[in-house]
């Protein structure tokens, strides 16, 4: 069953993230995400995450389909004019990749190319109605298309953002534009996401709510201070203090397989974001019971 | 306002090696207020070739350098010293640089100033970028403050999510814009505007050089 088929029936629906390598090597990603295959409905694959230049994405979710996977294509508009866009949607659809996540993309001068000319040339709204576009058989300029793809269009949403309504306000116009399911930045606070929900409850499209495996204090401390709408609460940083370093894989998956359970009634489903920790991840669906 | 900023000392003596007179031009208006190009200044970059062995034969602040008729009657006025002249160090923007030369039948003309942006003259000599000249005005939709410039992505349908504590993921010290454009929008009672889709920018619009044709 594909992605878009599971969104439309009562499954819990479980993604999982991975980023591709600096470099050619993918025997050890593809390792890794084959130690979850067939226990995900479906692999994200970043795209330059954190403007960090490395293997694309494009070429890695054709890899992961090649090997059973689902993936879900992360496109950002911060490379790419509207023509690459469009061609790499395109590309995706021949490569058998059916799920896309339009995003915006953090800054170039946030990674390792500062230097780098932000393209921005559409923003992830506008993605989207490019693949609703695309989707109907024509392209921007009107052009009609010699086969046309179909795309399940993805986005993304900051449950945790301070102001939340000018959030909600580009979530509403995300599903305007075509998107047929969210994923979420990572989820800490369940009583805040569960009032986030509250908010969105006239969004009928399905949220899958992210969890991060913490791998470490010094990782929550970044991550609240850098990561925009991510508050770890400092009772489960204490937590993860209070194991030994050799614990702090088990109390991790306890973290994360706590804040799943929490989740399974509260949303359509969980996107894992295990950040290097992706062989690790077998271990937290067990513990999750996923 | 055009803001610009003077290039460091060094370069523009590396720019002036091999030129022994120089005529010096300012600029009246916006290199006046940024203090980069204003009679203070051409006075100061006088003294200061002279230190290095230039002989400057004449120096002026032109009121409005990127005027081309201004630009030659300036050129009619120090026609001698001009001509006289290896080169014209030109304390204007990029502009005025190359309507000087324009102005001066192809005279050979140094950038003195870094040009910077189109922005707002703030007190205590702070300059901010406030329109890109994008030649596709959005500020209605807007509540009259420019995302195409003061958002780094130029996003045009709300905020990319990465701010913290309202301020932009790019620069900590900077509010994001989109948050403000929602605030404002709401005490307008105006949210409408933010909740329409906004559609794909024409950058051929944008297309290098511009011109304007009027008659």
């Amino acid at each position: 069953m594909s992605l878009a088929e599971k969104l439309k029936s009562d499954k819990f629906i479980v993604t999982c993230e991975i980023g591709p390598p600096k470099g050619i090597n993918v025997d050890k990603i593809l390792k890794e995400a084959d130690s979850f295959k067939e226990r995900v409905d479906a692999v994200n694959v970043t795209d330059l995450q954190s403007s960090v230049m490395r293997l694309g994405s494009l070429v890695m979710c054709y890899l992961l389909r090649t090997w059973g996977h689902e993936p879900i294509l992360q496109l950002t508009t911060r490379d790419r004019n509207r023509l690459a866009l469009q061609s790499d949607i395109l590309s995706a659809a021949v490569l058998g990749i059916e799920n896309i996540l339009a995003l915006t993309g953090d800054h170039p001068l946030r990674g390792d190319h500062p230097e780098a000319k932000p393209v921005y040339d559409l923003d992830s709204v506008q993605l989207l109605e490019v693949i609703k576009l695309l989707n109907s058989g024509v392209d921007m300029a009107g052009n009609k298309l010699d086969g046309k793809p179909k795309i399940l269009p993805g986005a993304a949403v900051n449950p945790g953002i301070d102001p939340i309504e000018p959030e909600i306000i580009k979530m509403e116009k995300k599903v305007k534009s075509g998107a047929k399911f969210f994923q979420t930045q990572a989820v800490f606070d369940i009583d805040k996401f569960t009032l986030f929900l509250k908010k969105v409850k006239h969004i009928d499209v399905p949220i899958l709510a992210s969890v991060i495996l913490l791998k470490s204090p010094a990782m929550a401390h970044y991550m609240n201070d850098n990561v925009a709408g991510v508050n770890v609460p400092n009772t489960l940083i204490k937590d993860i203090e209070s194991v030994d370093k050799k614990d702090r894989v088990k109390k991790a998956v306890e973290i994360a397989s706590g804040l799943i359970n929490g989740l399974k009634t509260l949303c359509r489903g969980v996107h894992i974001m295990p950040i290097g920790w992706e062989s690790k991840v077998p271990l937290l669906l067990d513990a999750a019971g996923l | 306002m055009i803001i610009t900023k003077q290039k460091d000392k060094k370069t523009i003596l590396d720019y002036l090696k091999g030129d022994k007179k120089i005529f010096i031009a300012g600029c009246g208006e916006c290199a006046t207020v940024c203090k980069t190009g204003g009679e203070e200044e051409v006075l100061s970059m006088k003294n200061f070739l002279g230190k290095y062995g230039k002989i400057v034969t004449g120096t002026t602040v032109v009121d409005v350098p990127c005027h081309l008729v201004k630009a030659k009657k300036m050129y009619q006025q120090h026609k001698k010293q001009i001509q006289e002249s290896d080169s014209i160090l030109a304390m204007v923007c990029g502009d005025g640089v190359q309507t000087i030369m324009d102005g001066t039948k192809g005279k050979k003309v140094h950038p003195a100033l870094e040009t910077l942006f189109l922005g707002e003259v703030q007190p205590n000599g702070r300059f901010v970028q406030k329109c890109s000249l994008c030649s596709d005005c959005v500020l209605d939709e807007t509540g009259s403050l420019c995302p195409i410039t003061l958002c780094p992505k130029g996003l045009l349908n709300g905020p990319c999510g990465g701010a913290k504590d309202g301020k932009c993921e790019v620069d900590k010290d900077m509010d994001c814009v989109w948050i403000q454009i929602y605030e404002r929008l709401k005490k307008l009672g105006q949210l409408s505007k933010m909740k329409k889709i906004q559609p794909t920018r024409d950058n051929s619009k944008r297309l290098s050089p511009r011109r304007l044709e009027t008659k």
